[in-house]
């Protein structure tokens, strides 16, 4: 049986000075905001020291706006589209090279390296190069919404593909040879034991990509805000408008920044909203693929 | 090892949360990206040995000023230092990164030593800051005014923030290459002049080597020449049919005179040195065209006058020329959104310092005159005792005023939620730019009158 005291004496009296300040850390980075953020998202306010406690007229407002409600399905769209394209053509790279091939690891550096360029660069690169092309068409990424959508597609494709490779490598790196071997000896082809074993080994790593994919395209920003800013917009006869290409993020950014200090609380709730979604939808997730994973 | 690493990690994280926290309550505005002078030291607070005041300010008070132009940062940490030199007085001058003052201003508001002093421009934002604001009537910058035309008041009639300078804006014409294509700037006195040199000097613009507008680029760093200042001549139009000066933004607008605005646009549009086609995502230089030659016009203000006269000495200024009746008349766009405002929850003694620091800038003349007339300065000052501008285009708009010419206000103050409003005029300019089409301007009619009166039923709704 353990002994009821089995830490060592002085970390047993010092516990608090190594846990105290990540824990401070995590309660002045992450807690404290995160609470002040739902407190503020049942007020009106202009200052967030100065805040008017109002009730959930700004859920309310939230679930009214046409915009808002525009940009969730955009953004699920997105999300979806970007995450069969960018596992797919992740994992295909990485299967790719583990083969053996010559290079692989020039290949995988240089595959990698879009990723640690930040968004609203890449944003602004991909702006220049769709519209060198598109020009000669005599039209523009920001005229129409299905250049918009795709062109962050193919961004952040760019982009994310190399990141999920690198996950995907270490995951068919550790399916066991023996196992392929014994697939080979059995006679099973080459889609066989692609389908019957390498993928249900490498579940765990499917199931971080997936994850990661999945709230990266609901949590789309600085890319989206360089790429088009949400035009072009479809202008009502009555004077509102819908930005067609605009995510949730950006949706709440410009509701916070872009309109009038009554609509700072929406955005607040829009925010609460906007984290629920997230986390539910990645928690589901990871509960669904979770299921699929084999022991090795 | 292991023990060493871990050892060495949490103390990378002890000095990382050290160094998270603010030295002393006064370090919390130096926590912004923006430039910042505090001439006394890390912590002015240290000046005060009794140390009773948190605040840290010294017994004098300090003044803290929040500025919105960054071409204008330079010049004031220099006037900063000269004042503090002189005085003793702090001064900070913090100034919010290009189109982030009011993200800026909302986050410096909230810290233990907010501004002092901050810039309340436009109707709206007179709304939303008012309240922080201190009343200025009768007050000692007040008497120095020598004129009220840039005042901005709020609805009780309490003067908010009182302007601090002018400027104008219009079509700035290279009067050499005009003479070149064989026109005079006397002759054009209306929009069908201005439309048959700018046509023919398109036509001709291979033969010439230079074209009629420089581009017209709609991308943010641009697009507000347009959306901002263009746009103003159906406000102020609008406003003189209706004979009135408005006071507050109106709930609707009639849209009466978008057909002037739309030949305008037209016109610089289809006879510029970049395909109307390639405006939407930017990249062009228009300053750059003028300076080099490239073109005749150019849709700017005054505050481009130092930064180009050296390169084209012939420079001037013309109205924006549009096709309502009487237009011969016209002037220049002149007007203000540099307001100063005095913060009223500051401490007495700190809106004692900021009052003392803003009449010795409008009437000390070292300091006067380097805020008037430096680079990157305010062109001119409304003050009695202030430098004499030396900007030509202020000093021909107040030649053009001396002839009798009507001064355009600018109604484009007052235009509600105005970076939301703008935007979407910006994306429907973009559809009428790709296809010029009476329905595609249809859309544009729409989100600048329309779309007026939804964002002021979106801000005052």
């Amino acid at each position: 049986m353990r002994k009821k005291n089995s830490l060592p004496n002085p970390i047993k009296r010092w516990w608090w000075l190594f846990l105290g300040p990540v824990v401070a850390a995590f309660i002045i980075g992450f807690v404290w905001p995160f609470l002040q953020g739902i407190y503020l998202s049942f007020c009106k306010f202009r200052l967030v020291s100065d805040a008017k406690f109002i009730g959930i007229d700004n859920y309310l407002k939230a679930f009214s706006d046409a915009s808002f409600v525009h940009s969730f399905w955009y953004s699920a769209l997105f999300a979806v589209v970007s995450l069969v394209l960018i596992n797919v053509l992740a994992f295909a790279a990485a299967y790719a090279l583990t083969q053996g091939i010559k290079g692989s690891n020039l290949f995988r550096t240089v595959f990698f390296m879009p990723n640690l360029i930040g968004g609203i660069v890449l944003g602004h690169i991909w702006s220049m190069i769709f519209d060198g092309i598109l020009s000669k068409f005599g039209t523009s990424i920001l005229l129409e919404s299905k250049y918009g959508f795709w062109g962050l597609i193919i961004l952040m494709c760019w982009q994310q593909v190399g990141y999920m490779m690198i996950i995907y490598i270490a995951g068919l790196q550790a399916v066991p040879g023996e196992m392929l071997e014994a697939a080979k000896i059995d006679g099973a082809t080459n889609a066989q034991t692609l389908f019957k074993v390498t993928i249900p080994n490498v579940m765990p790593s499917i199931t971080i990509c997936t994850f990661l994919s999945l709230t990266n395209g609901f949590k789309l920003f600085d890319q989206n805000l360089a790429l088009t800013a949400g035009q072009p917009f479809q202008i009502q006869p009555d004077g509102t408008t819908v930005k067609t290409t605009e995510m949730l993020a950006l949706n709440i950014y410009n509701t916070f920044y872009g309109q009038n200090a009554n609509a700072q609380g929406t955005a607040q709730a829009k925010a609460v909203i906007f984290f629920i979604l997230v986390a539910g939808l990645g928690l589901a997730q990871l509960a669904f693929t979770r299921r699929k994973e084999v022991q090795q | 090892m292991k023990k060493w690493f871990a050892l060495m990690l949490a103390l990378v994280m002890v000095f990382a949360l050290c160094a998270c926290g603010p030295k002393n309550p006064s370090a919390g505005p130096a926590s912004n990206p923006g430039t910042e002078t505090t001439p006394g030291g890390e912590n002015p607070g240290g000046e005060n040995p009794g140390g009773e005041n948190p605040g840290g300010e010294t017994a004098k008070g300090s003044v803290y000023w929040l500025n919105f132009k960054p071409e204008a940062d330079d010049i004031l940490q220099q006037v900063a230092e000269m004042y503090t030199a002189k005085t003793g007085v702090p001064v900070q001058i913090t100034t919010a990164a290009s189109g982030t003052y009011e993200e800026t201003l909302r986050a410096e508001m909230d810290k233990p030593n907010p501004p002092t002093m901050f810039v309340i421009g436009t109707a709206p934002a007179v709304k939303t800051w008012g309240d922080y604001a201190l009343d200025l009537t009768g007050t000692a910058i007040a008497n120095e005014l020598n004129s009220d035309a840039y005042n901005l008041y709020d609805a009780n009639g309490k003067l908010v923030s009182i302007g601090y300078s002018y400027e104008c804006y219009g079509i700035i014409v290279n009067q050499d290459l005009l003479e070149q294509a064989g026109y005079k700037v006397a002759d054009i006195n209306n929009f069908a002049t201005l439309k048959t040199a700018a046509e023919d000097i398109h036509a001709r613009a291979a033969e010439l080597g230079f074209d009629a507008f420089t581009s017209n680029d709609m991308d943010d760093s641009s697009s507000w020449r347009y959306t901002g200042h263009m746009i103003n001549l159906e406000y102020y139009y609008e406003e003189q049919a209706a004979g009135t000066k408005w006071s507050d933004t109106p709930a609707s607008l009639t849209g009466a005179y978008m057909d002037n605005y739309r030949n305008l646009y037209d016109l610089c549009v289809n006879n510029s040195t970049v395909a109307r086609g390639d405006l939407a995502t930017g990249g062009h230089d228009a300053q750059a065209e003028f300076k080099d030659g490239k073109a005749v016009f150019y849709v700017q203000g005054s505050w481009e006058y130092a930064a180009i006269i050296d390169s084209v000495p012939s420079a001037t200024m013309i109205p924006y020329y549009c096709g309502v009746e009487g237009e011969e008349n016209a002037g220049l766009n002149c007007g203000s959104e540099n307001c100063w405002a005095i913060n009223s929850k500051a401490s007495a003694e700190n809106q004692q310092a900021t009052m003392d620091f803003m009449v010795w800038l409008v009437t000390d003349p070292e300091a006067s005159e380097l805020v008037t007339n430096g680079v990157g300065g305010f062109g001119a000052m409304p003050y009695k005792s202030a430098a004499a501008s030396t900007n030509g285009f202020l000093a021909l708009s107040a030649e053009m005023t001396a002839d009798g010419k009507y001064v355009m206000d600018w109604a484009t103050n007052f235009q509600p939620n105005s970076s939301e409003y703008r935007a979407v005029l910006v994306s429907a300019l973009n559809q009428y730019n790709a296809n010029p089409s009476d329905a595609n301007w249809e859309t544009v009619v729409t989100a600048a009158i329309q779309g007026w009166a939804t964002q002021y039923q979106a801000t005052n709704g």
